[in-house]
């Protein structure tokens, strides 16, 4: 399934906030999106799945979603939003439950998205009991269980260390390089944008408006931290975005 | 820094602010205060009209559990905080979930029960007698509203208090409206309803007590108010020592469901 969209304008009372943005993400294909702080990013993703309403513009999804896609458009939190009171297994249950799925076929699914994100042996303990990478985890394997069309992520390792997020980030690669799905990546961290994206997309300081469209050709699966050519990238796109990153700050400021 | 120097240990800091339950420590005190009452009075420096001696209340109260009074007043009682809180406690929750979801109700009833709230209930009673009579259903409407109004208060303040990210995340997977309202508002919600489940209890004990003084023949506000208008304190605290035993009981009912439900909070 691909998602087209089309000059989405976005505006908070009087503060815009997006500035007709207008993308194409095939299917198959991870975009990363990166932009100063407060730039939409967030509020992009909410429209692209439909959380919430654009002022104007449409996001539209081109092709039926694969056989067996419950939940065609998921998300993975930055805060993991896993139920407390929920052991893991409950957790993944619980997004199937509304699709009738339960009992034996619901165990089926949740042991394989558990073994998928290595989490097979904590089935039954609670998310107080998780560090926060495998509480990530649990989201990820959540995502998976509903077979998404799409995956939209809002910086989802911003929460956790930094060896933490390396081994999370080989864990996507390895799950898309299983399975390929389509992702939306939102993120600050330009490292994590050029080791996930098949393009990166560059947002300006609010109203944020596509500044640029960068494709990686490297596949996924040969990236890994301190290549060069994935170095020299990163740090022409920190070039890019830190006179939009100087001014953004100094806008908060004059707030 | 000179090599004379003597090296210190960095001072303790922290700490504190956390208070723990230390098992026992609230009958010792308990027990110490009754022990100091009983020498108090046995060697006169505490008049028998200022406090009866603790000895005499415990013989009190096995006289009573013997002869069988005990239960005459304590079943009636037990039964009217039983209906009355249970009735004002679901509807409560009820109205309460109600305000947390739809802002029709909220912008209806939250200044309503705002001004429910401060009136002393015990003044309606005559009220709730003329409309349910003399009889228990008067008793019963009276710690109802009692327990009703701040349950509430405290069910749509756990509502609105639950995490949105929760209602979100729901969303986002698609699930319907009564399975988020069931799955995630409700055991979002339940740790402040359950707290707000001790005041209302408590202030169901109270209303109850005075309901029995102002017209009724058994309970343990009627044997209350009947000690106390002969003066007898042994009775009069035999009463009271049973008032506080039941909040202690009821308390200790929410602890233990507070325990049972609320395992994952840890
Ligand atoms: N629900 C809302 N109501 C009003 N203003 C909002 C709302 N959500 C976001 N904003 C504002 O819109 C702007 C963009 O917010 P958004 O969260 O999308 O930025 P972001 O790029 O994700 O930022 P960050 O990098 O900090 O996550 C910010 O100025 C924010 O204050
Ligand atoms: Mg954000």
């Amino acid at each position: 399934m691909d998602l087209t969209l089309e000059h989405i304008t976005h505006r908070y009372s009087d503060v815009p906030v997006l500035q007709d943005i207008s993308l194409h993400i095939p299917a198959g294909e991870i975009l990363c999106i990166i932009g100063p702080s407060g730039c939409g990013k967030s509020t992009l993703l909410r429209l692209i799945g439909g959380l919430e309403r654009p002022d104007s513009g449409q996001v539209l999804q081109l092709g039926t979603p694969p056989e067996g896609c419950l939940n065609p458009l998921t998300y993975v939190f930055q805060d993991f939003a896993l139920l407390p009171w929920r052991s893991v297994g409950g957790n993944i249950s619980l997004v199937l439950e509304d699709h009738g799925i339960r009992g034996k076929a619901a165990d089926a699914i949740i042991a394989d998205v558990l073994a998928r994100t290595r989490l097979s042996d904590f089935r039954n303990a609670l998310p107080r009991q998780l560090s926060g990478g495998m509480k990530q985890r649990v989201a990820i394997a959540r995502a998976l269980a509903v077979n998404p069309a799409v995956m939209l992520l809002d910086e989802p390792l911003s929460a956790l260390d930094a060896q933490t997020r390396e081994l999370l980030m080989e864990d996507l690669v390895a799950l898309w390089t299983r399975q390929p799905f389509t992702g939306i990546y939102v993120t600050h961290n330009l490292a994590e944008a050029v080791r996930l994206g098949h393009r990166i997309a560059i947002l300006s300081r609010r109203p944020g408006q596509l500044r640029e469209v960068i494709k990686v050709e490297t596949p996924l699966g040969d990236r890994h931290a301190g290549q060069p050519e994935l170095e020299s990238l990163q740090a022409r796109l920190w070039q890019m975005m830190k006179d939009e990153a100087v001014a953004a700050d100094q806008e908060l400021l004059n707030v | 820094m000179s090599d004379a120097d003597p090296a210190r240990p960095v001072p303790f800091r922290g700490g504190g602010f956390r208070p723990v339950a230390k098992r026992g420590t609230g009958i010792v005190v308990f027990l110490l205060l009754l022990a100091l009452v009983e020498w108090g009075t046995r060697a006169g420096w505490i008049g028998n009209l200022t406090l009866p001696r603790p000895s005499d209340v415990g013989v009190t109260l096995v006289d009573l559990a013997r002869s069988g009074q005990l239960w005459v007043h304590l079943i009636p009682s037990l039964t009217r905080l039983a209906v009355g809180s249970l009735l004002g406690v679901t509807v409560g929750i009820g109205v309460g979930v109600m305000i947390g979801l739809f802002s029709h109700v909220r912008a209806g009833l939250v200044p309503l029960v705002a001004a429910l709230f401060p009136i002393p209930k015990i003044a309606l009673l005559p009220l709730f007698v003329i409309w349910f009579g003399i009889d228990e259903a008067s008793k019963y409407a009276l710690i109802a509203l009692g327990t009703f109004t701040p349950t509430v208060v405290s069910t749509y303040g756990a509502v609105d208090n639950v995490d949105r990210t929760l209602i979100r995340m729901g969303q986002s997977f698609g699930l319907s409206w009564l399975s988020i309202v069931r799955k995630i508002v409700l055991p979002g919600a339940l740790p402040g309803i359950l707290s707000g489940l001790r005041v209302s209890i408590a202030i169901g004990i109270i209303l109850l007590v005075a309901a029995e003084m102002l017209g009724a023949q058994y309970g343990i506000g009627a044997y209350v108010l009947q000690a106390g208008s002969l003066y007898d304190l042994e009775r009069l605290f035999a009463g009271v020592v049973i008032l506080s035993a039941l909040g202690v009981l009821t308390s200790a009912i929410v602890g233990v469901l507070e325990r049972r439900l609320l395992v994952w909070r840890g």
